[in-house]
């Protein structure tokens, strides 16, 4: 492998962007994604685990017995989830609320797994913690762009931290939301429509 | 009984578990381009995941709970559930192979969907009683069959249709997904 470590940081945030060029975890990319709050805390509790995660199993990838690899690879990453567990509860339990039950769900997360089988078992330490970076920005990019697009259509605000810091309505006083955007059916078809923006966008 | 009944009801339709709760989309778009295959994942499912929702019920409630290990839950929980997956590979491997012959590899991908570790975690967060759970369990799973076999019915037919080139595979499936979501949500005003 002679790529550099900038290039395994950067193909995370566009050419392998989880969940469109990779098609993995796209549980939470559908469920939190109501606001872009909640989508960039989704993607950075999900970063915090890929990067642990994948620290720990490139460290260990050679104590570990191959037959029962997933096995402790699941072992790793469900320690981490419940350190995110604790954390969040006790620094942002607002969030934690909104998040529910997709916090514990990061340890089915396909994307953690499929970066610790496919990526830290095979790659040294710097490596592996630059791809899970990597690929946990890209994920925290995508889960607050379509949060951050259902919202302002679904609900006329954006809100990044706290309170929403932009209202649509101010500005445009006949604004009427689409509460279509940001319940359930409103989920699939944005993030359809996304992933078709992309591909238009990509195969220029 | 008539508290079960609607309980069952929004399982099944209102709270669908993939199209209103978003758990489970990665065998659903996984699996859904061949009617056989849905049809073998929505059985592994329901198969695993009662077996899942009650196994997981009395570990916490019994376990967890008494010895002050709640925090622990995550981790017991996934233990619990991929144990469980191989657990149920052997045995029917051994007495019911026509059965392994069917669900065959759907089984260990069961593992890794969030609708199983999903619906464990919403029976434990809103304190379901046994009963309930059991029920919670079943018609979380049968509520993700009938979705799934809808599905793949439905986009078996979209390969007959011209797609513009950048809505073709998951594009589309995720836009259709949506339209059935929509159906899905109409049953909102029932329960």
């Amino acid at each position: 492998m002679a790529k550099s470590l900038t290039q395994e940081f950067v193909k995370g945030l566009w050419q392998e962007i989880p969940p469109f060029r990779l098609v993995l975890g796209l549980c939470p990319a559908l469920g939190v994604t109501t606001s872009m709050k909640n989508g960039i805390g989704m993607g950075l509790a999900t970063t915090f685990v890929l990067l642990c995660s994948n620290v720990l199993v490139s460290l260990l990838r050679k104590v570990i017995p191959a037959k029962v690899r997933i096995a402790c690879y699941i072992i790793i990453i469900a320690t981490f989830v419940i350190v995110v567990e604790l954390l969040m509860q006790a620094f942002a339990y607002a969030l934690f609320q909104a998040l529910g039950v997709f916090i514990p769900l990061i340890v089915v997360n396909c994307i953690v797994l499929g970066r610790a089988e496919a990526f830290a078992s095979k790659n040294n330490m710097v490596f592996s913690a630059a791809d899970g970076l990597g690929i946990g920005l890209g994920f925290t990019l995508a889960l607050g762009a379509l949060g951050g697009l259902r919202e302002i259509i679904g609900k006329g605000t954006l809100t990044v931290w706290g309170d929403p810091i932009f209202n649509i309505a101010s500005a445009f006083p006949g604004f009427q939301p689409f509460q279509f955007a940001v319940q359930a059916p409103g989920a699939f078809i944005f993030l359809g429509l996304m992933l078709c923006g992309m591909n238009l966008v990509g195969s220029k | 009984m008539g508290d079960l009944i609607v309980l069952a009801i929004s399982c099944i339709f209102v709270n669908n578990i993939l199209l209103a709760q978003f758990l489970g989309n990665c065998p659903f778009l996984g699996t859904s381009k061949k009617m056989e295959t849905a049809v073998g994942m929505a059985m592994a499912v329901v198969f695993v995941l009662v077996m899942a929702g009650v196994i997981t019920w009395i570990i916490y409630y019994f376990l967890l709970l008494p010895f002050d290990l709640v925090y622990l839950r995550t981790i017991a929980f996934i233990l619990v559930i991929a144990s469980l997956v191989q657990f149920v590979e052997m045995f029917l491997k051994k007495s019911i192979p026509a059965l392994y012959a069917g669900l065959g590899i759907f089984l260990p991908l069961i593992t890794t969907n969030c609708a199983v570790m999903g619906a464990c975690v919403i029976n434990i967060d809103k304190e379901y009683t046994f009963i309930e759970a059991l029920v919670t369990s079943f018609t979380y799973a049968v509520g993700f069959g009938l979705a799934l076999i809808l599905f793949a019915g439905v986009r078996e037919r979209i390969l007959l249709a011209r797609v513009p080139k950048p809505l073709q595979d998951t594009s589309i499936a995720l836009v259709t997904a949506g339209i059935l979501s929509l159906t899905f949500f109409a049953f909102r005003g029932m329960v």
